[in-house]
This record gives structure tokens, C-alpha cells and sequence, in this order.
């Protein structure tokens, strides 16, 4: 086929609506999070001392990690789905564990060392690691399906990035149920879940988002 | 022309296409090819691979992948990241692993310089592995020029089914060239 030939053919198909890129994550990462929403409904319930917690310096900045994370991992997903080299996007990805290390820090020096092991290992790490994951499925496996309509310059970088903003997803979800605000239990626990999470999809996107 | 102007032209051009107008739209692909060639040809040469394929594969790769243009970016920068995409894709085809700087391609796609276009055509290859419909509603709209409407006519379909055989056929034909890279 002639070059000519095939910008006829091109032409002849520009007639159809383009959804921009953006809009297909949006879109995914809402549908998604909207789905695991459901499912903690479902089957899980906020930590019976919610009202207090809202009230503890403890779990407000657990929760802030946690938001932080999703937000910094919103800008990068975007940045992600594009072909053209990414900008501040990944950069900001350090904001979470940046504050995540101060907390740590902070609890080390306030908390005897004695009082350590018990706040580490915390009241359930098994539910932290399994709910973390179930919870992000939804939003992962839709930013990996939205990813497809992307240019991606790393099939694997996109992959992990989405995997990062579900477990994130996951994470906040999974926090309002959670009773341990430790930041030993955090950097611990929920690092390992949303660690686990990126990889799968790091995985996932190598093999399926190549274009 | 200067880069400037070259980049108002194309933003210009590229904001009608998504708006449908595919008349704008085969404009700024008759602009783009030219540059492709520019940027894509001496590096393809040099790694034995055939320039025009790999421009024909940037071409699709504009069409399917256009809804990763952001508006209000740089139309030059994001045809120039998809192209440096491409070309790596193709030098691992070939096991060839290179860095392509993404400078020079910027810089040759503005050159005045003019390259032939070469005549072998790797997608001929990929032709064959399309159904006959979808090869018969190609080569309707691209050998023959006819629209999705007179295609219709002739093929003895519904315009609609024209417009949706074209856009798989499309699809198919960039993933093909995809696979071939990953049997390697």
C-alpha cells in the first residue's frame, strides 16, 4: 500500500468521535472507585470508633498518606498514558512517603521501644494485606482497561502507575475500616499491600499495554 | 517555514480533525509525512529497516492513538514522541536496542530538506492477513478514493458497517505490525 493510500484510508476514519485520553481515566478511576465503595458497603464496615478516630490526630494523618498518595498518583497516571516524556508527574510521587517517613520518625522518638513490636504487627496485618488488594481490583483492572487507549512511552511504568493510584484507592477505602494508625503499621502493612498491587499491574501492563 | 508557523498550522489543523473535519485531517497527514520521512529515514536506514514502513506505522499509530493529544500541547512534540515510539519499537524488531534521542528527531521533522519517497511497502505483507471484507473496504476508501458512503454502495453494506469494518481493519493492521515485533 502507498503511503498516499493509507492517508485516505486514515482520512476516511477521522469521522468518528475521539474520546480524549483524560476522559477515559476519569472515567475508569470513578467507575472503579465507585465499584469498591460497593463492595466495602457490602461487606465491610467503618471501625466501630469512627466518630473518635475522626476526632484522633492519629488516624487524620493516617488518612492524609493515604489521600496524598491518591492524589499525587492521579497526576501521574495521566502523565503515564502519554507518549511524550513525563514531566513533574513522578516527582510528586515522593510527597507520600516523604510525610510517611516524618510520621515514622515522630512515633519512633514519642513511643518507647518497648511499645514497637505491638504497634507494628497491630490487630490484623492479613486483613490489611488481603482488603487492600480486593479493594483496588476494581479501579486497577479499569485504569489498565482506560490505559489501552493510551500511547504509553513505558508499557511497565504505566502498568505500576496505575496499580499505584488503585492501591491507593484501596488503601483510603480500606483505612476507614482499619483500627491501627500507627505509622510503624502503615509503613509496614499497607506499604506492603500497595507495593504488591503496583507490581501486579506493572506485570500486567508490560504484557497488555504495548500499542 | 519556521517552527513557529509550522506548529500553528499543525495545532490548527489537528483541533479540525478532532472535530470530525476530515478534510483538515488528511491536510495535516499530507503535511506530517513528509517530516516523518526526514526524521524517521536516515536513522531507519542505518538499523537495515525499510523508512517508509516505519512511517507508514507512525502514521497509524497518529491515527489510533489521537485522543492522546492533549489540546493546548504541542502538536510537533507529542507526532515526535510517538514517531521516537515507533522507531524503538522497530530497532527491537530488529534487535537492534538504541537510544533515539528525542532532540533530533524534534530537530529533523523541521528541516527543509526533501527525502523520496521509497517504494517497497512492508504493509503489502500485512495486507493478507485481513479478512476479504476488511481488505475489500481498505483498499474501496484508499486504492480507490471512494467514501464510506460510495464504498457502501459498491460493497453492498450499510455506511455504518463501512465506517466500523475500516476502523477494525485499521486496528488490526497496527497490532499486526505490533506482533510481529514480539515473535521476534
Amino acid at each position: 500500500m502507498r503511503t498516499d493510500d493509507l492517508i485516505r484510508a486514515l482520512a476516511a476514519d477521522a469521522n468518528r468521535p475521539v474520546r480524549p485520553i483524560r476522559r477515559w481515566l476519569v472515567g475508569a478511576l470513578l467507575a472503579g472507585t465507585a465499584l469498591s465503595i460497593a463492595l466495602f458497603c457490602l461487606v465491610l464496615r467503618p471501625r466501630p470508633d469512627i466518630g473518635d478516630a475522626l476526632h484522633s490526630s492519629a488516624f487524620l494523618l493516617k488518612a492524609l498518606v493515604v489521600l496524598c498518595l491518591a492524589a499525587t498518583a492521579a497526576t501521574a497516571v495521566i502523565e503515564a498514558a502519554l507518549p511524550t516524556a513525563p514531566r513533574r508527574g513522578r516527582k510528586v510521587l515522593w510527597v507520600a512517603p516523604a510525610v510517611l517517613v516524618v510520621m515514622l520518625i515522630a512515633e519512633l522518638i514519642s513511643v518507647p521501644a518497648s511499645a514497637w513490636p505491638a504497634r507494628w504487627i497491630g490487630h490484623n496485618a492479613v486483613h490489611c494485606l488481603t482488603l487492600i488488594p480486593i479493594l483496588s481490583a476494581a479501579p486497577a483492572i479499569g485504569l489498565l482497561i482506560a490505559m489501552k487507549h493510551g500511547a504509553p512511552s513505558s508499557p511497565t511504568r504505566a502498568g505500576a502507575i496505575a496499580g499505584l493510584m488503585a492501591g491507593a484507592i484501596g488503601a483510603c477505602l480500606y483505612a476507614i475500616t482499619c483500627p491501627d494508625d500507627s505509622p510503624l503499621f502503615i509503613a509496614s502493612w499497607y506499604t506492603l499491600a500497595i507495593v504488591a498491587t503496583t507490581a501486579a499491574c506493572a506485570a500486567a501492563g508490560h504484557r497488555i499495554l504495548r500499542w | 517555514m519556521d517552527c513557529a508557523s509550522h506548529e500553528s498550522r499543525w495545532t490548527m489543523l489537528m483541533e479540525q480533525s478532532l472535530a470530525g473535519d476530515s478534510n483538515a485531517y488528511r491536510e495535516l497527514l499530507e503535511l506530517l509525512t513528509p517530516a516523518l520521512r526526514r526524521s524517521v529515514g536516515s536513522r531507519a536506514r542505518s538499523a537495515g529497516l525499510e523508512p517508509e514502513d516505519i512511517v507508514q506505522e507512525v502514521l497509524l499509530a497518529l491515527h489510533l492513538k489521537r485522543g492522546t493529544w492533549i489540546v493546548g500541547t504541542p502538536v510537533a512534540a507529542w507526532v515526535t514522541a510517538i514517531a521516537r515510539n515507533k522507531l524503538v519499537d522497530a530497532f527491537r524488531r530488529v534487535g537492534r536496542r538504541q537510544e533515539v534521542s528525542i532532540d533530533g528527531v524534534l530537530e529533523s521533522l523541521w528541516s527543509d530538506s526533501s527525502v523520496d519517497e521509497s517504494s517497497a511497502y512492508d504493509v503489502e505483507r500485512l495486507l493478507g492477513t485481513l479478512g476479504e471484507r476488511q481488505r475489500e473496504v481498505l483498499q474501496a476508501v484508499s486504492l480507490q478514493g471512494y467514501s464510506a458512503q460510495e464504498a457502501a454502495a459498491r460493497l453492498q453494506m450499510t455506511e455504518v458497517s463501512v465506517r466500523v469494518t475500516l476502523h477494525r481493519t485499521l486496528k488490526k493492521l497496527a497490532a499486526t505490525i505490533g506482533r510481529s515485533r514480539n515473535a521476534d
